[in-house]
């Protein structure tokens, strides 16, 4: 059931270059460790290929049946040296390479970490989080692997190529040639495999991420999977999904092993010319044997580089791609954020004004009726204010437009006569707290997630605040749980039962100390006693603060001093419960229900109530 | 300490030597279940690399026949010499290209295949695994499972194979060639083995703490990156942002340290197996050195041994390589075994009873339940709910109407006492026959990413959109879904974002009436619905129920008015039973609950 999400496809992917110059900031500083390590790789890549070298001299110059001992010591110390310089060499190339690296791979992750919590809502409802999840894991750990060993050894093998050919050439142009014609078919295969591996490797991490989203659902989805034994549907949707990932993987490889094979066989095959040629130049007496077996040499040496190549150049497109991936959320800019110069209100009183308030999901069609189309309404400093409406009328959006959870498309948000948009974020939220319907709590103490909204105050008017909040909203089961307040809840902790959750919840929203308080149906899953007791605690604690309350029962609506009626994306009626009782019949047809009620229970009952 | 099985010792780094042994075992063991599937392919890539590395041999041998054979006849004007020796060369080319890209797509298609198996065994797992399990281990765990762990088995299975027998077999052909060149020098050579296997000793010793340690620490930054991305509502409204951005870090920076720590094991392992090998070569060089003073060795054989002995460790690093993967894969095995060997605490029949056509009659006898090793939250009770009753469970949040209907639905197993479905004891029915007939609507109404058609086709896979439609009808869904942008196509998005809750549990509700089932049970299923709504449903409902059995668990006593019967439980016991009426006109505690609701209703 589960499908793509969020990502769009490449649309114009940036090329190559483009893509690795975006990391030239963060290189930058670390550009003199790499260039470091990248010396001491080619370093050592020339000790190696000196150590047989001057093992052979020393055979034959140095050691010979009448020499002196002390020529075998000095060979001996020579090779020695020169094993030790290579075996140095090789742990000073990781030394520089391996840290900046892994902290650049850090450094991107938190920052993108900390990209992803300023990205609005809007943005999370689009993309599952599994899917970021493999843009924040897998793709970033590729790029530093690709740091610390593919970029350099792409540039070793290059240069250690290049210096192979031009020896080559200087033992026979010939010969130079006829090996350095192979980079033609080479060069052609290349332009194809690029397009192709890279087309495979980007799909391969999307398919990645879809695949992390799907079982993210499957965890959190489990209760309704057992409930309704869907174990067998969800695993065949899974099955598919992770067969379709395989899949790509299996072709991707197919596109690789193709172009190895080339890179393998293509250079092997101009040396069977080359041999043929050289041969014949030999034999004509154009070249020495001692140059035919220099140029033979040469080429042994260039078949492991050459190899690598093609393997590195996998290695580039796949980070590439997945680079692009990383940058692709970045580039996300961010659409809810402070002004530039934030406006703090002069006096905090708390009232609140939507004015001509509009508001459409940022995805749906322009001719598709918005959500909210004219919402009017003045909640005034201290009050409370139900707002009541049919299942789907934008009760919630609505709530969600004042702390700048969305931003309204038209029209103003006002809190004190200041536009929310031209306040400090930041400021903004500690003067709105929410308590929402699917409540959402953290792995932390009671107590923690009690007060993570609180004010910085002192131990003991923090634990006084907690106090209060945990008795209102009628929470103090939290008490009797194992380590009382200090009990780690949330999923790393105790599971609490639905109408326990929504109790913290509400606590949270309260010790925040807001000015505005928003509360989204906040007693719908407590039972008729609880939410007597919370509805009573709450009118006292409530005195003073605004509140913006999402009601859906007669009990809810007691709580507020007036209620606003939701109709069609506007405020079809303001006014107390008895007068909207009185005068409108959609309100009535809403809340009311007694009367259809009362005819049942009497019947039920055997008309024994009054 | 007693032994831990499954996930219970999940982050503990270092292991006593019992446990270590198990945990160890425990990974192999998996690992050779999975390759064991592979056992074709396995020996196809194996004879491949070999063959491959041989006609790579072969191409300095070719050079030297060419030049030795080659070049005279050459000289004499044979010039078909030349055809031969390069159609010769050609012919080794294109076969050792040939091969090694076919043995780079069987080792692909050997670990993709593995890596599926794999994943599908957690996945399988891990839905058949028990709610409790569920709500002790957290999401972030399974995911980090199922995504990091994998993919280090991946680093392992995509380059292993092919590594270790490409090297194996190349190590072997020169270390033949030096002893049959010169024996005491392959002694020499030999001797370097001991340093090795002391160092790869230290390595594994070492690496095996980091590795477990570095799984360990990328669960915790997976679980806190996806609790900070599903929460994200509260982490913005409540300006989580600045904690977790400091919290995260700071995981962020353990796992680079961890990181780091590994790279630098095996970057001191790398370096000193480069050093061995060139002391070793140095050691040939002094032993032959002399000897040829003494002229008991030849020039010519020194100088073949010597770059022999060179060549022989090259491939010792590829087989270090090996090891660091192979260290990583075990470490990440040791963790998913451990999760496949959890053991759910609800189980399958082995041998079910059928069922035929169920009339839904259930009946508990004494029954006692509590979770785990915990206390007991139901204690010894009798109930019978005769078929196509409907009853509904009252009582404070928290009293155990829940926990009534998750037995009835079998998402936990009674601690002792019976439960039956028409006479059949619950656990002896095959969890694909309960699911049918017994159908539980919860709280939370969790939607799917896909289509509203698709979430509601839940409840009855194929079903066709007839139907669907039927089913959203039945419950009033079918208005508010018509007035979505794609209507029944419309996509909900993920964790249904676009849809409010109401709306969400209309729909699961329709997914309810779509399934059919003989006994449903609804968990305040309709707490967040208006009351126009609700009683659409209610009406709904009773066309639904017809001949069902219903237990219905509702804080609003408005969806009591349909049931036959009422249940009043109470800190773990059911303290009511009778019909609303009878009830009613009691002095009990539903008569109090009935009069408060009574009066929420002015």
């Amino acid at each position: 059931m589960a499908r793509q999400q969020g990502h769009s496809p490449a649309a114009g992917t940036p090329t190559l270059r483009k893509t690795f110059a975006r990391l030239g900031p963060f290189v930058k500083p670390i550009l003199p460790r790499l260039f470091c390590g990248f010396l001491c790789a080619l370093a050592a890549g020339l000790v190696a290929l000196a150590i047989p070298q001057v093992l052979a001299t020393l055979v034959n110059d140095v050691l010979h049946p009448e020499g002196k001992s002390s020529a075998v010591w000095y060979a001996v110390a020579l090779i020695g040296g020169l094993g030790f310089l290579e075996a140095l060499l090789v742990f000073l190339r990781r030394q520089f390479v391996i840290t900046p690296a892994a902290r650049l791979e850090t450094q991107l992750r938190v920052r993108f970490y900390a990209h992803l919590q300023q990205l609005p809502v809007a943005f999370h409802e689009r993309w599952g989080s599994g899917q970021l999840l493999s843009r924040s894991m897998s793709d970033l750990s590729l790029l530093r692997r690709w740091l610390a060993f593919g970029a350099l050894m792409l540039v070793v093998s290059t240069v250690t190529v290049i210096a192979g050919l031009s020896l080559m050439f200087s033992a026979s142009w010939v010969l130079g040639a006829i090996y350095l014609a192979g980079a033609i078919p080479i060069t052609i295969k290349a332009f194809h495999f690029r397009s192709n591996y890279r087309a495979a490797s980007r799909l391969s991490q999307d398919q990645a991420g879809d695949l992390a989203t799907a079982v993210e659902e499957s965890v959190h989805g489990i209760r309704v999977i057992k409930a309704f034994g869907r174990g067998r549907h969800m695993y065949d949707g899974f099955n598919s999904q992770a067969k379709q990932l395989r899949d790509t993987e299996v072709s991707k490889a197919k596109t690789l092993a193709g172009f190895i094979l080339f890179v393998v066989a293509i250079p092997e095959t101009t040396l069977g010319l080359g041999l043929a040629a050289g041969l014949w130049l030999t034999a004509q007496g154009d070249l020495s044997v001692g140059a035919l077996v220099a140029y033979f040499a040469t080429a042994m040496v260039l078949a492991g580089p050459v190899e690598n190549m093609g393997m590195l150049m996998g290695m580039t497109l796949t980070t590439k791609t997945a680079l692009d991936r990383h940058f692709e959320v970045m580039d996300t800019q961010n659409t809810i954020t402070s002004p530039v110069s934030p406006v703090t209100p002069t006096q905090r009183r708390g009232e609140l004004e939507l004015r001509n308030v509009a508001f459409r999901f940022p995805d749906t069609a322009q001719d598709a009726t918005p959500t909210l189309r004219c919402i009017n309404l003045l909640v005034r400093p201290g009050e409370t204010m139900a707002l009541v409406g049919m299942t789907g009328t934008g009760k919630s959006t609505l709530l969600q437009l004042v702390p700048r959870l969305y931003d309204a498309t038209g029209g103003q948000v006002l809190i004190d006569g200041i536009d929310v948009r031209d306040r400090d974020l930041i400021e903004l939220r500690q003067d709105v707290a929410v308590a929402f319907e699917d409540t959402i709590l953290f792995s932390s103490s009671i107590r923690e997630n009690v007060l993570l909204g609180a004010p910085e105050y002192e131990k003991e008017k923090l634990d006084a605040l907690l106090d209060e909040a945990i008795d209102t909203a009628q929470a103090s089961f939290a008490r009797t749980l194992p380590e009382s307040l200090d009990t780690v809840i949330g999923e790393e902790g105790l599971s609490l039962s639905g109408g326990q959750r929504q109790r913290i919840a509400l606590a949270r929203a309260i010790a925040a100390k807001p000015r505005v308080l928003v509360l989204d149906d906040p007693l719908s899953a407590l039972d008729v006693r609880t939410e007597e007791a919370v509805t009573q605690k709450l009118r006292s604690t409530l005195a003073g603060t605004t509140t913006l309350i999402v009601a859906h029962r007669p009990s809810t609506v007691a709580l507020a001093d007036r209620v606003a009626l939701l109709k069609d994306g506007e405020i079809n009626d303001v006014g107390t419960h008895s007068e909207l009782l009185g005068r409108n019949e959609h309100y009535r047809y809403v809340i009311a229900s007694l009367e259809d009620e009362e005819s049942n229970i009497i019947s039920l009952t055997g008309g024994t109530e009054a | 300490m007693s032994q831990h099985t499954g996930v219970a010792n999940e982050d503990a780094i270092t292991l006593s030597l019992e446990e270590r042994k198990r945990v160890r075992a425990r990974s192999w063991k998996l690992l050779a279940v999975l390759a064991s599937t592979q056992k074709k392919m396995l020996v196809l890539t194996v004879v491949l690399v070999v063959i491959s590395n041989v006609a790579r041999v072969a191409f300095p041998l070719l050079i030297a026949w060419a030049i030795d054979w080659g070049l005279p006849q050459v000289r004499n004007g044979n010039w078909a010499a030349l055809g031969i020796t390069g159609g010769a060369y050609v012919l080794a080319a294109i076969t050792a290209g040939s091969l090694l890209g076919w043995y780079i797509l069987c080792t692909a298609k050997i670990s993709q295949a593995m890596l599926l198996d794999l994943r599908l065994r957690v996945f399988r797992h891990t839905q058949r695994l028990s709610l409790e399990f569920h709500e002790n281990y957290t999401s972030g765990r399974i995911i980090s499972r199922q995504t990091s762990d994998l993919e280090t088995l991946r680093e392992l299975l995509d380059q292993g194979i092919s590594e270790l027998v490409s090297a194996g077999v190349f190590v072997a052909f020169t270390l033949i060639s030096i002893f049959v060149l010169d024996w005491r020098s392959g002694l020499v050579v030999m001797i370097a083995a001991v340093p090795i296997w002391l160092l790869f000793g230290w390595y594994q010793k070492r690496s095996e703490v980091v590795y477990r340690e570095s799984r360990v620490v990328s669960a915790r930054v997976i679980g806190s990156f996806v609790e900070t991305m599903t929460g994200i509502r509260a982490v913005k409204a409540f300006r989580k942002e600045s904690i977790n951005d400091a919290s995260y870090s700071k995981v962020a920076g353990e796992y680079r340290d961890n990181s780091i720590r590994s790279i630098n094991l095996f970057g001191v392992l790398q370096p000193s197996l480069v050093l061995i090998g060139n002391l070793s070569v140095a050691a040939v060089l002094a032993w032959g050195g002399f000897r040829i003073l003494d002229g008991q060795l030849g020039v010519g054989v020194l100088v073949a041994l010597l770059l022999a002995t060179k060549r022989v460790f090259q491939p010792v690093e590829n087989i270090a390589m090996f090891y660091q993967s192979l260290q990583s894969a075990t470490a990440a095995l040791e963790k998913v075994s451990g999760l496949l060997e959890e053991e759910p605490t609800v189980i399958e029949p082995v041998k079910p009873q059928p069922l035929e056509s169920v009339l839904g009659k259930l009946e508990f006898k004494d029954a006692v339940f509590g979770y785990g090793d915990g206390p007991v939250i139901m204690d010894r009770f009798d109930l019978t709910i005769p078929a196509g009753q409907t009853i509904a469970v009252v009582g404070q949040t928290g009293a155990g109407k829940s926990t009534l209907a998750k037995l009835i639905a079998r998402f936990y197993d009674l601690r002792s006492g019976s439960l039956s479905l028409d006479g059949v004891r619950i656990e002896h029915i095959a969890n694909n026959d309960l699911r049918r007939h017994v159908v539980m609507v919860t709280q939370e109404a969790f939607l799917f990413s896909g289509t509203v058609a698709e979430n509601i086709a839940l409840g009855k896979p194929g079903a066709s959109i007839e139907e669907i439609i039927l089913a959203a009808r039945a419950v009033g869904a079918h208005e508010f879904i018509t007035a979505l942008p794609e209507g029944y196509e419309t996509d909900v998005n993920k964790r249904g974002g676009r849809v409010s809750s109401g709306q969400r549990q209309l729909i699961s509700f329709a997914r309810a009436f779509l399934a059919d089932p003989a006994v449903l049970i609804l968990d305040e299923a309709t707490s967040s619905l208006d009351i126009p709504s609700e009683r659409a449903v209610q009406r709904g409902l009773q066309t639904l129920l017809g001949n069902r059995t219903a237990l219905i668990i509702a804080h609003r006593l408005s969806t009591v008015q349909i049931a036959d019967r009422v249940l009043v439980v109470h800190d773990g016991h059911i303290v009511e039973d009778g019909t609303p009426a009878e009830l009613i006109s009691s002095e009990g505690r539903f008569a109090a609950l009935h009069k408060a609701w009574r009066d929420s209703l002015v």
